[in-house]
This record gives structure tokens, C-alpha cells and sequence, in this order.
């Protein structure tokens, strides 16, 4: 008894600070898990909510029908789309800035750099309103721009095919800036006898970049590959904002797909399976995240 | 010799500088083009050449944001949420200093547990936390949209981080001195970690600001919505009154630039910490 006493005495305060946090990372997040992978395996909609007697364990009958329904394919398809074309244009156009911006330390740099920053701290429903705006068929600033160069004015939200690649456009001119700064600081980190030496060795500009910068940033691209990756797989509001999924489910997303069948159709059990999946293809580029991290470029 | 490389090195420089600006004009037009367009009467808006800058410009767009949209309630709502949003960095603030400064059972593996909660994706949590809140009686309340997202896990990771690099000597000298436990939280360890504070503010408060999956789940009232769940409502009900959008869609995006111009040095600091993790 004595012995518990001063064993509490001993541990109370680290436990009570901890409490608050961990009890609610337990409650919100990791009992949720459990009870997802649970209803995942049930029928349960708003009739099962109003009375949970209509709730049936229907083993894996969710998981088929996911794969049955060409919609869900075609949002699997349409996310990895967002991946496959995303995410290098968001490596290529976040270093390519950083580098650029990281030529000069003055004022006018800072300013740039500024404004290049700028769209990734906005809010995503915001600035999908005024790109659905900039994209508008008839009065939409893009497509005046076209027509003063000639050119016809695009479908850009109802073309299935453009649809997607408007979106990502989007969502590329969001993902820049928090991305450049990752590529800014590591360009920062490069130890400058790097320079000096290619310097005495008579090397130029493009062999300093190629041979020493690009590879040099490596362990940030893979960052920035990995992070990147991860939102594209959760692309949301921006279709949810601009298109709904449509035309055709051209931009339909597996997080917009699980949000439909969820919350607006009220399937919650099917929707619980559906997200599974997403976490299934999520944990995966996570643990290779995990897995690649041991080769990296040391300097 | 000296001179020409000078030269060559300001040549690239200026050659540098009107490439990043040809680029930063694509990156500012949709913000530009947003103000421009609220500030225009609805006449005007659908002109073919557009205006620029408006020739007649008007707030009457503006007025019927507060007038006819509610944005009055969205704003409060969305400001009762970032509020306590701080409370939840206090919270995660005292893990943190726990898992830095103690020694106790379990310790470890309870850390890497909460490391292990940022590999969950919302989408997975979402539909539980749903339900059970549905059990309790929480949805379409306040409660509900706010006590979820309280504790975050990579808040506790870099406040664990930080709080680490205080020195111990410290703390000690005030249990000598008799002070309490959370005498010591409060006098000694928050004032030392201001600059992370500073950081996880910003951003926590820009999170509660645009915060809208959660709160358009949970709030079936209207007097819920946050600002960001009313403006893509406001999308849904005024399709083609883009003059009203781009007011709505300024409101949110122009406080957010603000704070930022002011606190800039901290955003560049949070990300660059994510980044090295």
C-alpha cells in the first residue's frame, strides 16, 4: 500500500501533464481505427444509426462491392492520376523557384519570395471559389486572356480530360510555396567549399547545378515527394468545391467519394470500407518513406 | 577579368530576377483578380473586355456578405473555434514538456504511439468520430467541432522537441526552491519556449481560420458554420453572383495575408522544422 502511494506520489505530475493530450489522441484517433475497421465490416446507414438493431455484420460484402462499383474505380484511377501528374510538377516547380530565389539575398528576393509563398497559406475553399471564377466558360478571366492571344476559349471545369488537369493547376499554384521553403532551406544548408572546389576545378554554373545542387537536395525532394504524395491521395476540397466529382466523375476523388457515400448518402459502413482503402494505399508510401530514408545523400 | 565575371554575375542576376517576375505575376493574378471582382457592381462584373480595376467601384458586395449571409455568426463561430484551438496548444504544450522532462513507465512506447496517430488519415477517423459524437449527443453542437482536432500529435512531437533543449539545471532549481509542478509549467517552461509557441500559434490559428471538413460534418445549423463551411455554401446557393463570391472568398483569404506579412519569420521557421524532422 505504502509502496503505491509513493509510486503514484512519484509519477503523478508526468501523468497528468500527459493526460489531456494522449486521452484525446485515444478517444479521436486511435479507438476510431478500431471502430472503423469494425463498421467497415457492417451495414450500418441511417437506419442502422436511428436503431442499431438494423445494424448486420456482413463480413467483407463492403469491400466487394467497392470494387463492383465503377465509380470508386474510377475515383482509385482518377487519385492516382493527381499523383502520377501532380506531384512531379510540384518538385520541378517548388525547386526550380527555390533555386532561382536562392541566386540573391536582397530585398527584391525577399519580396519574390513573398509572393511565391503567398496562395499555400490561403484558405482552399477560397481560392477554389476564385479559380471556378478564372475558369468560368463565358466570363472567366482565362479565357478573355486566350482570346487576346487567338486562341479559343476552353471547357476548362466541364471537359472531362481538362477538368482534371485544371484542378491540379490549382492545386500546383497552392502546393508551391510551403514546398520551395522546404528546397530554400536545404539549398542554404550546402556547405559553400562544395562551390569553392567545383570553382577551382573550373566547373560552371549548369555542372554546379546538376552535380552538385540537384543531387545535394535529394533527401528534401524525397520530402517533398513523400508529403506531396500523401495530400494528393487526400485531394478534397478543391473538387468538392469546384466540379463535385463531376463531369462524368472526371475529378472524383477517393476522399470526395468517401465523403458522398458517407456523410451525403449516409452509407457509413460502405464509406468506413472505402476509407480503408485510402489508408491502405497511404501506410504504404508512409513505410517506404521509412524504408528509403536509410540511402540517403550524407554531406 | 574580375570585372566581367562581375558583370556576367549581375547580367544573370537581373536575367533572374525578370524570370521571378514573370512567374510571381501568374502567382498574384487570381488574388488581384478576386479583390478586383469584389469591388465591382454586378453590372459590371459580366463586361466583356473585363475592367481591370472597377470603374464604378461599390462594397456593396461587402454589405450584403454581413446583411443577407450571416457571415457576422460564420466569423464568430470560426473565431470561438481558433480560441480554443490555443487552449488545445497548451495541452499538447504540457505532453510535451512531460514526455521531455520526466522520467516514467511507459513512457516511450505511449510516445511513439502518438507519433504513430500522424499516419492516420482523417477520411479513416472521420465516420467513427462521427457516430460515436452522434451516440453522445454532440453533433450539430459547438463541443463537437472543436474537441476532436484538440490535440495533435505533431504539435506534442515539437513541443517535445524544444522543451527538451531547456535545461534541466532550471527546473531542478525551482523544485529546490519549493515551487510546484505547474508553478514551474507556467513560470519557467512557458516562457522559454515563446519562439515555439509563436510557431505553432501561427499555424494552429491559420488551421482554425480555414477549418471547414470537420465543421461541415458535424453542423447541420447554419448558426454553426464556420467561414469557410458558409462561403461554399454561399458557392451552392449564389452560383452566378460572383461579385458576392469574391467578397466572401476576400474576407477569408486577406486577414490570413495580414497576419502573415506580420509574422512571416515564424512561418518560414515552422516549415522549415517539419522539414527537417
Amino acid at each position: 500500500m505504502k509502496n503505491i502511494i509513493r509510486w503514484i506520489n512519484k509519477y503523478k505530475y508526468p501523468y497528468l501533464f500527459i493526460m489531456p493530450a494522449v486521452s484525446l489522441l485515444l478517444v479521436f484517433t486511435i479507438i476510431p481505427i478500431f471502430v472503423a475497421l469494425i463498421i467497415s465490416l457492417t451495414n450500418i446507414d441511417l437506419s442502422g444509426l436511428a436503431d442499431w438493431s438494423n445494424i448486420q455484420f456482413i463480413g467483407l460484402r463492403n469491400y466487394i462491392n467497392l470494387f463492383k462499383d465503377s465509380a470508386f474505380k474510377k475515383s482509385i484511377f482518377n487519385t492516382v492520376y493527381y499523383v502520377v501528374i501532380g506531384v512531379p510538377l510540384v518538385i520541378i516547380f517548388s525547386m526550380f523557384i527555390a533555386i532561382l530565389l536562392d541566386y540573391g539575398k536582397n530585398i527584391i528576393f525577399k519580396i519574390l519570395r513573398l509572393f511565391y509563398y503567398m496562395p499555400s497559406i490561403t484558405n482552399s475553399i477560397a481560392v477554389a471559389i476564385v479559380w471556378g471564377w478564372l475558369y468560368n466558360t463565358n466570363y472567366g478571366l482565362f479565357n478573355y486572356l486566350l482570346s487576346l492571344v487567338g486562341l479559343p476559349g476552353q471547357q476548362w471545369l466541364s471537359n472531362p480530360i481538362l477538368a482534371k488537369l485544371s484542378l491540379i493547376l490549382l492545386a500546383l499554384w497552392k502546393a508551391i510555396g510551403a514546398n520551395m521553403i522546404i528546397f530554400l532551406a536545404a539549398l542554404q544548408g550546402i556547405p559553400k567549399v562544395y562551390y569553392e572546389a567545383a570553382d577551382i576545378d573550373g566547373a560552371n554554373k549548369w555542372q554546379k547545378l546538376i552535380k552538385i545542387k540537384i543531387p545535394l537536395l535529394s533527401h528534401a525532394t524525397f520530402f517533398v515527394a513523400v508529403t506531396t504524395t500523401i495530400g494528393w491521395l487526400q485531394f478534397f476540397e478543391e473538387p468538392f468545391v469546384m466540379t463535385g466529382g463531376g463531369p462524368l466523375n472526371s475529378t472524383l476523388s477517393m476522399a470526395l467519394y468517401i465523403y458522398q457515400n458517407g456523410f451525403q448518402l449516409g452509407y457509413f459502413g460502405y464509406s468506413a470500407a472505402g476509407s480503408f482503402v485510402l489508408f491502405l494505399m497511404i501506410i504504404t508510401v508512409t513505410l517506404m518513406q521509412f524504408k528509403f530514408k536509410k540511402n540517403n545523400v550524407e554531406y | 577579368m574580375g570585372e566581367i565575371t562581375m558583370y556576367r554575375k549581375s547580367k544573370d542576376k537581373y536575367f533572374i530576377i525578370m524570370l521571378l517576375l514573370i512567374g510571381s505575376i501568374g502567382m498574384l493574378l487570381p488574388f488581384f483578380w478576386m479583390v478586383s471582382t469584389s469591388f465591382k457592381p454586378a453590372n459590371e462584373i459580366f463586361n466583356i473586355p473585363p475592367t481591370f480595376i472597377p470603374k464604378k467601384p461599390t462594397i456593396q458586395n461587402y454589405v450584403q456578405l454581413f446583411r443577407e449571409m450571416n457571415f457576422g455568426i460564420y466569423l464568430k463561430n470560426t473565431l470561438i473555434i481558433a480560441l480554443f484551438s490555443m487552449l488545445g496548444l497548451v495541452i499538447n504544450a504540457l505532453a510535451g514538456y512531460a514526455f521531455a522532462k520526466f522520467q516514467f513507465p511507459g513512457k516511450e512506447k505511449i510516445f511513439y504511439l502518438v507519433l504513430a496517430t500522424m499516419m492516420i488519415p482523417g477520411q479513416v477517423t472521420m465516420i467513427p468520430v462521427y457516430l460515436m459524437l452522434n451516440k453522445m449527443g454532440l453533433t450539430n453542437t459547438m463541443p463537437g467541432i472543436i474537441l476532436p482536432g484538440l490535440a495533435s500529435a505533431f504539435g506534442i512531437f515539437l513541443f517535445r522537441q524544444f522543451m527538451a533543449t531547456i535545461p534541466s539545471e532550471l527546473i531542478e532549481a525551482a523544485r529546490i526552491d519549493g515551487a510546484s509542478e505547474f508553478r514551474i509549467f507556467l513560470q519557467i517552461i512557458l516562457p522559454e519556449s515563446k519562439p515555439v509557441f509563436a510557431v505553432q500559434g501561427t499555424f494552429t490559428f491559420i488551421g482554425a481560420w480555414n477549418s471547414f471538413l470537420w465543421p461541415l460534418i458535424i453542423a447541420n445549423d447554419e448558426n454553426l458554420y464556420t467561414l469557410s463551411v458558409g462561403l461554399a455554401l454561399l458557392k451552392g446557393q449564389h452560383g452566378s453572383d460572383f461579385g458576392l463570391q469574391m467578397a466572401g472568398s476576400t474576407f477569408l483569404v486577406i486577414p490570413i495575408i495580414i497576419v502573415f506579412l506580420f509574422l512571416q519569420r515564424y512561418f518560414v521557421e515552422g516549415i522549415t522544422i517539419t522539414g527537417i524532422k
